[in-house]
């Protein structure tokens, strides 16, 4: 498995009060996403596991444009891959925390 | 000099006609009329194929003369080889042992499909002499130039005794097949299930056929145009949504193909939820040149298409086609009727938009798909995925796309065919789709090809679609700007993060690369609640019950 | 307690194609999903990463409680699509632990749903695997004998095959779908072992007719036929909590007596539409393509799809 942690200091917090959502499933091509707002307001973590080796680079790329469109901040971030194309990982990135931004009914 | 009535005397000019008797002569053995037992098939063809002929062993894109080609394969290769084969599919095993066995050896093709990588590696094992890969108009029409058949062995559903031929829905290349060969002396087998006292209609002339064999079983017909709803994955239906929103509006896109895959499926299937919310039925999508796709069923009941002539059939759609005659071309006696060479001609003449999908696209726009070991043919694709320059009739989505590409509207106004490649920007086991460099042009140098094998040439190309938006290539105007729209639609590959950022915002800008969100398209939105049929038995559902889906896609 | 959140989940969803959490969140009332050892505990397989496999947070199996229109429910619900939903360590000890509960506390509710979805047991984890399926058959045995009710639900992707067929056949009662399967040996096993002459697992039509929800429910090896939808299975499970027999010694008689009857019966058909036949279908070769409506009538006067056995 490649581990991979990423950290960012973000602009502004998250929105919504959720405390945590998990998107997606773990099966060939995808990948599940669980979301926890723990952290500091201006604090972001992703932590990446992926049986796939060497996608580091474009790992990085993907959250950090994430990261940089939505400022998630106080999100812990963590993903157990199955192999899911950047495009999949993008949207369930965007689905997580579009239901994050849901408040409590 | 000699006299021009000595010259005359001294030459033979019916060889080939001496040599079809010689043929037929020693084949009269096994024939009772033109009816052959089914056990002496290997016999007829010792006897009436000569070393070195060419043979066109259909061998079509979907239907099989298998039973023949099983036979073929089992001719002494001391009485029968060097045979330089002309088809357009290598889809059997059998096509590739004719080589293996020493029976064949030159080869002439289009498409090879299911065979692509033992092709790939009989050609790198110097097994086979390999002429061209072709497009279908091409091969059909080297059929009348320099590559006539001297033997056809073609397979239709019934005959009668007079070799008159019924096809059904599956008629595909035989016409131009046996036409070819038939005009030119040479012998045309035909394989069928079943002899009948009156054909239902007649797909070929009995005078064009020489010998009947009633099969054992009936061919195989492969279901290739049949996509399962449930398989679309979001990332598809993002890309029909952007498809639909982003070129068949605005250019009013009404006449087209679909080439096969997931991508365009998702697109018939959004056509009557998707489009038919944005008010466009009527406006787009009516007239095709087209297989019969099951997944176009729902936007057909819901009254989106108006025709569809088709290149082949599909199996299991026989029972609805014949009850949509509106819809299909069909004969007096109700079936579909399909001709690969009329519908080519037809999806590249008179139509304005052809979407396909491909396996690798490189900075110029060029795609392919062959890789370093899988030699997939071309089939129809460059055909439809061109820019006919011999059309000369006005369409209103023509002259838009001709108005983008001249730019600056000076010089004689002339018409572009929309040619849109829709890809996602990786494809299975994370390979990317766009990369500098082609593996065809690898293969091309390894193979000693004289020409790289290139599926649709990027100066034919007008758009790209990708799940990160919508590049139109009409409207660069360097190839440092058509470079980095191709980039900027190519996601998180290595070829889409070496993007000029500053460039591909100012191309944005330009409305050259257009994202979802410019076009008020909400990316969470794409999912499959989207799509009008969810399954194969929705789809049959759709159909009235008439479509009949093949087994191995029932899962009920 | 948890925050998971529930997805809006229509009525209308495939059962067939949502996720574990998409059926649990579709099926229960709205709001009332509570998961215990939720993902955000990361209860997970201690063994996958030896084989370089990524785990799932919740293991593939998710269990909790809830109300199913207005009646309180355990439930476990297994995710197809990890692993093939298998039994495994981690993912059989959430379960077991979730009917072992509803065994010793009469204060918890007294039906537990399973929303079966499992090829069988986890390779990597075979032994933990076979010993979880072997408990958790028992389990349910020891809860139903406390009056607990145990519905198996079956439509998802995987179908219930190996360990998850024969938990199948210990619950009080069984819902599929057209798209649900369920067996012991699943087409692949017995296509490897016996030959694709005997069971070809790539003809679908073929493994359908067999395994298939439908040929399930006409010979009583279900007791009820979902449409392939949230709301289906919900008004299934919803009828068969109400009519889950006692278990004790007549029960098991009559279960006993109905599968005699049933190998009898069917002792020279040697496909499914000659079941059929033998049930008094009259035209067995349409039961596959009519839609749900016609097929619940045909149901309806088939004497084997009901019974007191189970």
């Amino acid at each position: 498995m490649d581990n991979l942690k990423l950290s960012y200091a973000t602009r502004t917090p998250a929105a919504g009060d959720r405390q945590s959502v998990l998107v997606g499933v773990v099966a060939s091509g995808n990948l599940e996403v669980l979301f926890e707002r723990k952290l500091a307001p201006h604090e972001c973590v992703v932590e990446i596991a992926t049986p796939i080796h060497g996608y580091d680079e474009v790992w990085k790329a993907v959250v950090e444009d994430f990261v940089e469109r939505v400022s998630p901040g106080g999100l812990y971030i963590s993903i157990n891959d199955g192999g899911a194309r950047p495009d999949i990982v993008a949207l369930r990135l965007m689905q997580g925390v579009k239901t994050m931004e849901v408040n409590h009914e | 000099m000699t006299a021009p009535t000595d010259r005359t005397t001294k030459r033979a000019w019916d060889t080939a006609q001496r040599s079809r008797d010689e043929r037929l002569a020693a084949a009269s053995r096994y024939a009772r009329g033109k009816i052959v037992d089914a056990a002496d098939t290997t016999k007829l063809l010792e006897a009436i194929v000569r070393p070195g002929d060419r043979v066109c062993l259909e061998g079509d894109n979907q239907k099989q003369a298998d039973f023949l080609a099983s036979r073929l394969a089992e001719v002494a290769p001391a009485i029968i080889n060097n045979l330089h084969i002309v088809q357009s599919g290598i889809v059997l095993p059998e096509h590739l042992d004719l080589f293996a066995l020493g029976i064949a050896k030159k080869l002439d093709f289009s498409y090879s499909g299911p065979q692509s990588v033992t092709l790939a590696r009989a050609l790198k094992g110097g097994k086979i002499e390999l002429g061209a890969v072709h497009t279908y108009l091409e091969l059909f029409s080297r059929y009348f130039i320099d590559l006539t058949p001297q033997v056809a062995l073609t397979v239709a559903r019934c005959a009668d005794r007079d070799g008159n031929l019924y096809m059904g829905p599956n008629t595909e290349d035989s016409p131009v097949v046996i036409e070819a060969t038939a005009f030119k002396q040479g012998i045309v087998v035909a394989q069928v299930n079943e002899v009948v006292d009156k054909v239902p209609r007649v797909d070929v002339a009995g005078d064009r056929v020489d010998f009947i064999v009633v099969t054992p079983s009936p061919f195989y017909v492969e279901p290739l145009f049949t996509r399962d709803p449930a398989q679309i994955t979001e990332t598809q239906i993002l890309g029909a949504m952007l498809a639909i929103k982003g070129i068949y509006e605005p250019y009013g896109v009404k006449r087209l193909n679909h080439g096969i895959g997931f991508n365009t499926a998702a697109i018939e299937l959004i056509l009557p939820t998707f489009a038919e919310r944005l008010g466009l039925k009527g406006k787009i999508a009516t007239h095709f040149a087209l297989n019969p796709h099951p997944t176009l069923i729902p936007a057909i009941e819901n009254g989106w298409v108006e025709q569809i002539h088709s290149f082949g059939s599909e199996v299991g759609m026989d029972d609805y086609m014949r009850a949509r005659p509106d819809i299909f071309f069909t004969g007096r006696d109700g079936s579909m009727s399909s001709n690969r060479m009329y519908c080519q001609a037809a999806g590249l003449y008179a139509t304005d938009l052809f979407i396909g999908s491909t396996l690798q696209i490189d900075l110029q726009g060029n795609s392919s798909t062959f890789t370093r070991d899988r030699i997939a043919g071309f089939g129809g694709a460059p055909n439809m995925g061109s820019d006919p320059h011999g059309r000369r009739h006005a369409s209103a989505p023509w002259l838009k796309a001709g108005r983008e590409a001249s730019g600056d509207g000076h010089g004689l106004p002339r018409g572009r065919k929309l040619v849109v490649q829709i890809v996602e920007t990786f494809g299975e086991k994370l390979v990317p789709t766009f990369v500098e460099n082609l593996d065809s042009i690898e293969l091309a140098k390894a193979l000693d090809l004289a020409l790289p094998p290139v599926m649709i040439y990027g100066d034919d190309v007008t758009h790209i679609v990708t799940e990160e938006g919508i590049a139109n290539l009409l409207l660069c105007r360097t190839p440092y700007e058509r470079e980095q729209a191709i980039r900027g639609v190519a996601g998180y590959t290595d070829v889409g993060r070496a993007r000029d950022r500053k460039a591909v915002e100012e191309l944005r800008a330009r409305k050259v690369i257009q994202r979802p969100e410019d076009l008020g398209i909400d990316v969470l939105d794409a999912n499959r609640s989207l799509l009008a049929a969810r399954s194969v038995k929705d789809l049959m559902h759709w159909s009235g019950d008439l479509y009949d889906p093949p087994r191995k896609f029932r899962n009920w | 307690m948890n925050d998971m959140p529930e997805a809006r989940v229509s009525d209308s969803a495939s059962w067939f194609l949502s996720t574990a959490r998409e059926r649990i969140a579709g099926l229960l009332d709205h709001g009332s999903f509570m998961e215990f050892l939720p993902p955000t505990e990361r209860v997970q397989s201690p063994h996958l990463a030896l084989f370089d496999l990524p785990v799932a947070f919740d293991d593939g199996v998710i269990v909790g409680r809830g109300r199913l229109a207005g009646r309180d429910v355990l439930i476990a619900a297994q995710e197809g699509q990890f692993m093939g939903g298998t039994f495994a360590e981690v993912s059989g000890a959430k379960l077991l632990g979730l009917i072992r509960a509803a065994r010793d506390n009469d204060k918890l509710p007294r039906a537990i749903l399973l929303l079966l979805d499992s090829g069988g047991v986890r390779l990597q984890e075979a032994n933990a695997g076979e010993l979880a399926v072997a408990e958790v058959m028992r389990a349910i045995m020891e809860a139903r004998m406390a009056g607990v009710a145990v519905i198996a639900l079956v439509g998802g992707r995987a179908g219930a095959f190996g360990g998850a067929g024969l938990t199948a056949a210990t619950c009080s009662r069984i819902a599929i779908s057209e798209q649900g399967r369920t067996g012991v040996s699943g087409p692949e096993v017995i296509e490897t072992n016996k030959g694709v002459e005997e069971f070809d697992s790539k003809d679908k039509a073929l493994v359908w007719s067999v395994t298939g929800g439908r040929n399930r429910r006409l010979i009583g090896g279900a007791d009820a036929y979902a449409e392939d939808t949230v709301s289906g299975f919900r008004e299934a499970a919803s009828s068969l909590i109400d009519r889950a027999p006692t278990f004790d010694l007549a029960t098991l008689q009559a279960e006993q007596q109905r599968l005699s009857a049933r190998v009898e019966r069917f002792a020279n058909c040697s496909t499914a539409a000659e079941m059929w036949r033998v049930l008094g279908i009259t035209a067995p070769q349409s039961i596959r393509d009519m839609n749900d409506a016609a097929f619940v009538k045909i149901v309806a006067d088939v004497k084997e799809a009901s019974h007191d056995g189970r």
